[in-house]
C-alpha cells in the first residue's frame, strides 16, 4: 500500500505539503466520484489512485459506479461518439433506457448522493443522477473526459439541457470547454508514477515479459497501448506500420489494449484490426486483461517508437505513461495529445498514416534524439501530469467551491504533522 | 504581509488554477473584440500564467496573445509588437489592456483581409485562480536571503517575484518591499533586484538571478 509520503521522492516534498494545506480545509466534508465502470478506461484507473490519497489526507471521498444493460451502453456510446464529433444515432427508445438507467441508480445511490458536500459526476453515463436528487446539499460537478471540441450538435444539445444545472464543470483542454452557465474549470488527468504500469522495472523483468509475447528483442518495436476504438486509428497505425516495414523489414508492431466494461463496440474493433493484420508474423495484437498493468509497462519501456494515432482524444493517458517512461510520442494531432506532444520536443504530432511512418523513420534513424527529446518527456509529464498535481487542483477547486469563487486562496502551515 | 525590520520574510509557494471564460477569439477583430470586455483576470493569466506551465516555445513570444498571432494566425508584424509589451511597463492590467487593444486596432488598419484560424486553433481566454500556500519557512535576515532564493520553488519566485507586482499597490517585488522595511540600508541592493527584468526570463533564470544578486550583495558563494 502505497503512502502520499511516497510520491514526495518523485514530486518533491513540498508539493505534499501543499496538498496537506488543501486537505486541512476539506476535513469533515464527504465526496462522491460516480462514474460507470471500475474496469477499463482512463478514468476508473484514475479514480482507483485518487480516492484512496484523498482518504489518506483525511478526507471522506467513496467511489460509486453505476450499472446499466447493454442498450444503456450502446446509448452512452452512441453519446461518447457524437460528443467526439462523428454523427451518432438518438433513438427515441435508447434515450429512455438512459434516462430510466440514471433514475434507478439514483434510487439506489441516493442516500450517499444527498448527503455528499461534493459529487464528481464523470462523463455523460451518470449525468442524469442529479435530475433524480433534488434533494441534494452539496455541490454537484460534472467532470467530461472526452474531447468535446465539436460536438455533433444533437447529442451535445440534448446533454447541455442536464449539464447546465451542475454548479461547474471541468475539462481537460480550453478547446473543450462549452457555453454553459457555470465555472468551467481546466484541469487535465495525471498518471501515477508509483503503481504498477509506472514504476521502474530492471531490464530483466521487461525482457521476460516480452518474450512471452514472441517479440524478438533485437528487433525495433513499434507500440500503440489502447483500448480498441475507432477513435485510436489502430487501422491506421497499421498502414504507417506498413510504410515504415519498407524501409525496416525488422520492425515489429504491437497493437496492445484491453477492454472496458462500458465499450460495446471494442470487440468489433478488434476484430476489424486483426482482418487488416491478415497473417503478418510481425504484428501482434494483444487483448490484455484489466490487470495487465505491468506487461503494459514493460511494453512501454521496451518499445522503440511509441504511437497514439488517435483522430479524437480526450487526453492520452497512455502517451502521457510513455512520455513518463522517457519516449517521445508520435501522437495524432488532436485533443488531450496536443497538450502533450510538443512538436519537435516531446514527440511529434501527426495528422495521417504517412505522416506516423515518415516520424517513425525518422526516429528510427536519429536514436540520439529520441534520447533527447525522451529527456524532456519526462520531466515535462513530472512537471506537469503526476497525479500530485492533478490531486492538488482537485483539491484546490473544492476549497474554491466552498469558499466561493475568489481570485486568491491563501492557505495556512499544516502543522500537525 | 507587513514588511518591516522586525517581521521575518514569510516564504511563500502558490499554484494557478485555470478557469475556462468560455469567450474565444478566431480571427484578430474578435480578439480585440473579447480584449475590452474580458475580465482583467484572464489579461493577467495569459501574461504571467505562462510562466508556471513549462514550456518550449520561442522565448521571444513570452505572451500568450503573441504566441497565437504567430503560431496561429501567422502574422509575424502583430506577435512582434504583442511580444514586444512589457507588463511591468504599465501601472495596472486596465492600462496594459488599452495598449493591447491599440496595437490591434493599429493592426486592423493596416490589413485588409483579418486571417480566420481553423475552429480548432482558436484563442480561448483563461483567466485563474491562485491557489498561496504557506511554506513554513521564515528568512530572519536580509543576508539571509542568499542563502534561501537559490533553493526556493518557482512557485514562490512567482509569487514573490511576479505576482508581488500585481498584488501590491506598490507594484513591486515581495523582497524589495521586505528590505524597505529597514529603511535605506539596503536601497543599492533594491536598485540591483529592481534591475533584473521578470518579464523576459523564465522562472529559474529569475531564481539564478537573483540568487546571484543577493550571494554577490552580502559577498556569499553563489549556491
Amino acid at each position: 500500500m502505497r503512502s502520499i509520503q511516497d510520491y514526495a521522492a518523485v514530486a518533491g516534498h513540498d508539493v505534499i505539503e501543499h496538498l496537506r494545506q488543501l486537505a486541512a480545509l476539506l476535513q469533515g466534508i464527504k465526496i462522491v466520484h460516480v462514474n460507470s465502470t471500475r474496469l477499463g478506461g482512463g478514468v476508473a484507473e484514475i479514480l482507483r489512485e485518487l480516492v484512496p490519497l484523498k482518504n489518506e489526507l483525511g478526507i471522506d471521498a467513496r467511489w460509486e459506479v453505476i450499472r446499466g444493460e447493454e442498450a444503456f451502453y450502446q446509448c452512452t456510446k452512441n453519446f461518447h461518439n457524437g460528443l467526439q464529433g462523428t454523427p451518432a444515432p438518438m433513438a427515441e427508445k435508447l434515450l429512455r433506457i438512459y434516462e430510466d438507467t440514471n433514475a434507478a441508480n439514483a434510487e439506489e445511490l441516493r442516500p450517499v448522493l444527498e448527503e455528499a458536500d461534493i459529487v464528481f459526476i464523470h462523463d455523460p453515463q451518470p449525468l442524469l443522477l442529479l435530475r433524480s436528487i433534488p434533494n441534494r446539499k452539496g455541490k454537484w460537478i460534472w467532470r467530461c473526459h472526452i474531447d468535446l471540441s465539436h460536438p455533433y450538435r444533437p447529442v451535445w444539445k440534448y446533454l447541455r439541457q442536464f449539464a447546465r444545472h451542475y454548479d461547474a464543470s471541468i475539462f481537460s483542454l480550453a478547446n473543450f470547454a462549452q457555453s454553459l452557465p457555470h465555472t468551467q474549470y481546466l484541469i487535465p488527468p495525471s498518471i501515477d508514477p508509483l503503481n504498477e504500469k509506472n514504476r521502474e522495472m530492471s531490464d530483466g523483468q521487461v525482457e521476460a515479459i516480452c518474450t512471452q509475447f514472441n517479440l524478438d528483442p533485437q528487433r525495433p518495436l513499434m507500440l500503440q497501448v489502447s483500448r480498441f476504438d475507432r477513435f485510436k486509428d489502430p487501422c491506421g497505425v497499421l498502414r504507417a506500420y506498413r510504410l515504415v516495414k519498407t524501409f525496416a523489414p525488422s520492425v515489429q508492431l504491437v497493437l496492445a489494449g484491453g477492454e472496458a466494461t462500458d465499450d460495446p463496440e471494442g470487440r468489433a474493433v478488434l476484430e476489424e484490426v486483426r482482418s487488416e493484420a491478415d497473417t503478418d508474423p510481425d504484428v501482434h495484437i494483444l487483448l490484455l486483461p484489466p490487470d495487465a498493468d505491468l506487461t503494459i509497462n514493460a511494453l512501454q519501456r521496451r518499445a522503440d517508437i511509441v504511437l497514439q494515432k488517435s483522430v479524437k482524444e480526450g487526453f492520452g493517458l497512455t502517451v502521457t505513461e510513455a512520455l513518463w517512461k522517457g519516449n517521445p510520442v508520435i501522437g495524432g494531432d488532436t485533443g488531450g495529445i496536443r497538450l502533450q506532444v510538443v512538436n519537435h520536443h516531446t514527440g511529434f504530432l501527426v495528422s495521417s498514416p504517412e505522416g506516423a511512418a515518415l516520424r517513425t523513420r525518422y526516429l528510427l534513424q536519429h536514436p540520439e534524439k529520441v534520447q533527447e527529446m525522451g529527456t524532456k518527456a519526462k520531466e515535462f509529464v513530472r512537471q506537469n501530469f503526476l497525479i500530485t498535481r492533478h490531486l492538488r487542483e482537485y483539491l484546490s477547486l473544492m476549497v474554491a467551491l466552498i469558499k466561493g469563487d475568489e481570485e486568491r486562496i491563501k492557505l495556512e502551515m499544516h502543522v500537525d504533522r | 504581509m507587513n514588511h518591516n525590520s522586525s517581521t521575518a520574510f514569510a516564504v511563500k509557494d502558490c499554484a494557478l488554477v485555470a478557469i475556462a471564460t468560455g469567450q474565444k477569439a478566431q480571427d484578430l477583430r474578435e480578439l480585440r473584440d473579447k480584449l475590452i470586455t474580458i475580465p482583467e483576470g484572464s489579461i493577467y493569466y495569459h501574461f504571467w500564467g505562462g510562466r508556471l506551465r513549462p514550456r518550449f516555445d520561442d522565448p521571444q513570444y513570452i505572451n500568450d496573445f503573441a504566441t497565437w498571432t504567430h503560431y496561429q494566425v501567422h502574422d509575424d508584424t502583430l506577435a512582434e509588437r504583442l511580444a514586444i509589451i512589457t507588463p511591468t511597463d504599465f501601472q495596472d492590467l486596465e492600462s496594459l489592456r488599452h495598449e493591447l487593444i491599440e496595437i490591434l486596432e493599429q493592426r486592423l488598419d493596416e490589413i485588409q483581409w483579418p486571417a480566420l484560424v481553423s475552429p480548432d486553433a482558436q484563442f480561448h481566454f483563461i483567466r485563474s485562480q491562485i491557489v498561496v500556500f504557506d511554506t513554513g519557512r521564515l528568512v530572519e535576515s536580509p543576508e539571509g536571503l542568499a542563502e534561501s532564493v537559490p533553493h526556493m520553488s518557482l512557485g514562490s519566485v512567482f509569487y514573490h517575484f511576479i505576482d508581488a507586482r500585481h498584488r501590491l499597490t506598490t507594484g513591486q517585488n515581495d523582497f524589495s518591499t521586505w528590505l524597505n522595511g529597514f529603511g535605506e540600508a539596503y536601497r543599492d541592493l533594491c536598485t540591483q533586484i529592481a534591475s533584473i527584468d521578470p518579464y523576459f526570463a523564465t522562472l529559474s533564470e529569475l531564481r539564478a538571478n537573483l540568487g546571484l544578486v543577493f550571494s554577490e550583495y552580502f559577498g556569499r558563494p553563489a549556491s
